[in-house]
């Protein structure tokens, strides 16, 4: 009884080290690729001193939500200096910004061929489970296999981790783009790329931006978990005071990463309603210019006219 | 009726042997259909949405698919612009056939020959009025400044004007479809698909929309395929009316052939409850013409006529044939018997004569105004036939028309039979007549 097994570890063991063998000089392409990304990201957000990045960031809070925000962000960030992790959160926010935006790259055209084909649909389901529910320190093995120690696999398996919910919410929203309007794109004699440019994605991009914003939230929670391959970062605080039982610096490292994931979910969630101060700013300024134009024109054609 | 432009003997759109069938294996369902099963037999393969249905539609025609929900009207329609594909048979708009030709080609078609007006309008809520209404030119490649002059123009006609700019959502339903309504017709197609267009919009502005619908018709001579479930609205629009259930197409006819003759108990049950007063015209109802006499006849033909038929009232023609008024037996009787011999100087003008084409419902009123029967005559004024009372009102109520003799129809004699006879009688040597 004790006898029987059926050896699927080792097989994953043989074909790693098939892929490994054959495809090194691809692995090394992706290796190179994204250490560059990180790096000049890094550099970018490094270098410069701290409260030049912290003035970007408020801009970048008072155009998404207001002056609120913008105080919050302030200080919190300021708290993160003051706790010393300032140069940890900027290599963390590197790695997030890399991982996040190649994440997005691939999954919304995933998503949108799911949504397309049905067939494409029922393959990438099972694959999107697959990685969703797959512990997440278990992708740190294969990623360090073929990527060595450092940034990029805490970047590959922070990439595979939180592709998922942008896969499924883009299929999601352009699925749920009323068919009568996707209808009324091909009875006009419209291309499905047409369609998909400018009916589908439009319409669907509330949906998109809420997995977009799932993907950074993905990414940040697997970036710390990244400091276990040598991610570095705030990540490898957390690692350091895991190991040490040092609960001033876990505290610390960990509050400085709660800092962030705020300041991005609250930033992106913005974008993704599409009612930002910054975009009302310019609608106001769009719709006077016409509107003032046309006041001599307009006249009530039906009184019973409502507004939403 | 509407104001029906004279037809164009070209077909816009025909529609052959359609058949569409959901479910499995469609083409083994539609084999069973036409080997003559039953729709309910197949059910266990799949739905049969629509069953061999075949039409022409001329040019400038408003053709009305009309059904209740799941007879199979919207899928008819969507095969009309290749949205769905055919089954079985083929479609072809404006002599191109549309169910072989590759996805280019068919969007061509669409862009350049058909274009649709939906229920619930699909506008791009994301664009303002002037980018939807424009939205068939831009897809037909046509630049933005000379798209945007064009779709302003259409803006006006559909009775938009000041709202170019604003969102989809800033506009009322009835405003929306107008938008829907000013797209398709931008697209400046010969035919016009509109699925249950006006179903969505308040009972008011639905009777605007329809009547704007035709008044847009007459000036740019659209042919347009309107989808219905509303039997008074497909009685409205129509110039002929295509009566779907579990779809197949029961019964086409003018909507007046539709009420008057229907094809079968579902037709029947199903018109029953129409305005017939807004749909019936006098030509279908009037009756015949007997109490009739030439002007030249004299009043003694004239009073010999009225004895006969027991009335008080006779119509007086001129020599062409053209209707020239009434007289009465009083005044017939008094010019008998002051000897005269010419009816110019009686003849009254108090009947009501309107033309064939005229609905029942504008006949009530002078119906009303005058116990004298309305007379029917046609634009060179020659009298057709004419409307008692009594069957006006048993054409509205659908009773059917077994009124018998004329005295029940023209208004009764007033004057006695034996009188007339003594008058008649005593002046007899000097009447010559006709």
């Amino acid at each position: 009884m004790n006898e029987f097994r059926i050896p699927v570890g080792s097989w994953v063991e043989v074909l790693f080290d098939f892929v490994t063998e054959h495809f090194s000089f691809f692995f090394d392409f992706v290796r190179l690729a994204f250490a560059g990304a990180f790096e000049t990201v890094d550099y970018l957000l490094v270098s410069p001193p701290f409260y030049v990045i912290i003035g970007l960031a408020g801009l970048l809070a008072v155009a998404a939500r207001g002056w609120k925000f913008l105080a919050g962000t302030v200080v919190g960030l300021l708290l993160i200096v003051g706790m010393n992790q300032w140069e940890n959160a900027m290599d963390t926010l590197a790695l997030v910004l890399v991982a996040s935006v190649i994440a997005i790259a691939m999954s919304i055209p995933l998503g949108i061929l799911a949504a397309k084909s049905k067939a494409a649909s029922s393959v990438i389901r099972p694959v999107l489970d697959f990685l969703q529910t797959m512990p997440a320190f278990v992708f740190l093995i294969p990623a360090l296999l073929f990527f060595r120690v450092g940034e990029v696999p805490g970047i590959v398996a922070t990439i595979i981790f939180a592709m998922a919910p942008g896969v499924r919410l883009t299929e999601l929203g352009i699925r749920g783009v009323d068919p009568e309007i996707v209808e009324a794109g091909s009875a006009f004699g419209a291309s499905p790329g047409r369609i998909l440019r400018q009916i589908q994605l439009p319409l669907a991009l509330p949906t998109i931006m809420a997995g977009i914003n799932q993907v950074i939230m993905l990414s940040l929670s697997m970036v710390v978990i990244a400091g276990m391959v040598g991610a570095g970062a705030l990540g490898a605080e957390i690692m350091t005071s895991l190991s040490r039982i040092d609960i001033v610096l876990g505290s610390e490292a960990g509050l400085a990463v709660v800092i962030l994931a705020i300041f991005l979910d609250r930033v992106t969630a913005a974008l993704g309603t599409g009612k930002t101060p910054i975009s009302r700013f310019i609608a106001l300024r769009k719709s006077r210019a016409p509107a003032s134009a046309s006041v001599e024109t307009a006249a009530p054609v039906e009184p019973e006219l409502v507004r939403l | 009726m509407t104001e029906s432009i004279p037809l164009q003997e070209t077909i816009a759109v025909k529609a052959d042997h359609l058949y569409k069938a959901f479910g499995r294996r469609p083409h083994e369902i539609v084999k069973k259909l036409k080997a003559g099963k039953s729709r309910a037999e197949i059910s266990s393969h799949g739905v049969a949405a629509v069953i061999d249905a075949s039409f022409e539609v001329k040019k400038g025609e408003i053709f009305v698919v009309m059904g209740l929900s799941g007879s199979g009207k919207s899928t008819l329609i969507r095969m009309l612009n290749g949205l769905w594909d055919t089954t079985s048979g083929t479609v072809s708009v404006g002599g191109t056939d549309i169910t072989d030709v590759s996805a280019k080609e068919l969007r061509d078609v669409r862009r350049k020959s058909i274009s649709m007006v939906f229920q619930h309008f699909a506008l791009l809520p994301h664009r303002t009025v002037i980018d939807n209404v424009a939205y068939g030119l831009e897809i037909q490649g046509m630049g933005r400044t000379e798209r945007l002059a064009k779709a302003r123009t259409i803006i006006d006609l559909v009775g938009l004007a000041g709202w170019a700019d604003n969102l989809p959502s800033e506009l009322s339903g009835g405003m929306q479809q107008r938008v829907g309504l000013g797209r398709a017709l931008a697209a400046d197609t010969d035919v016009l698909l509109m699925d249950e267009a006006f179903s969505a919009l308040d009972p008011l502005i639905r009777r605007e929309m329809q009547e704007q619908l035709i008044e847009l018709q007459a000036a740019l001579g659209k042919t347009i395929i309107f989808i219905t479930h509303d039997l008074n609205e497909a009685m409205f629009l129509g110039d002929r009316i295509a009566v779907m259930r579990d779809g197949r197409i029961v019964q086409i006819g003018t909507p007046e052939e539709i009420l008057t003759d229907p094809a079968n108990d579902y037709v029947a049950q199903f018109v029953q409850d129409v305005d017939r007063a807004r749909v019936l015209t006098a030509a279908s109802v009037m009756e015949p013409v007997r109490a009739v006499i030439t002007k030249t006849a004299g009043p003694r033909a004239a009073l010999r006529t009225m004895r006969d038929l027991q009335t008080s009232v006779t119509f007086v023609l001129n020599r062409d044939r053209s209707f020239a008024g009434i007289v009465r037996d009083r005044d017939v009787l008094k010019l008998v018997k002051r000897g005269e011999t010419d009816l110019r100087a009686i003849i009254r003008d108090d009947a009501t004569a309107v033309l064939p084409e005229t609905v029942l419902v504008d006949l009530v009123e002078p119906s009303v105004e005058s116990e004298l029967p309305i007379a029917v005559v046609d634009e060179k004024n020659r009298l057709l036939g004419v409307i008692p009372r009594v069957t006006l009102l048993a054409a509205i109520g659908n009773v059917t028309t077994n009124t018998g003799p004329l005295p029940v129809v023209m208004p009764p004699a007033t004057i006695s039979v034996s009188q007339i006879a003594e008058i008649l009688g005593d002046t007899a040597l000097e009447g010559v007549e006709a």
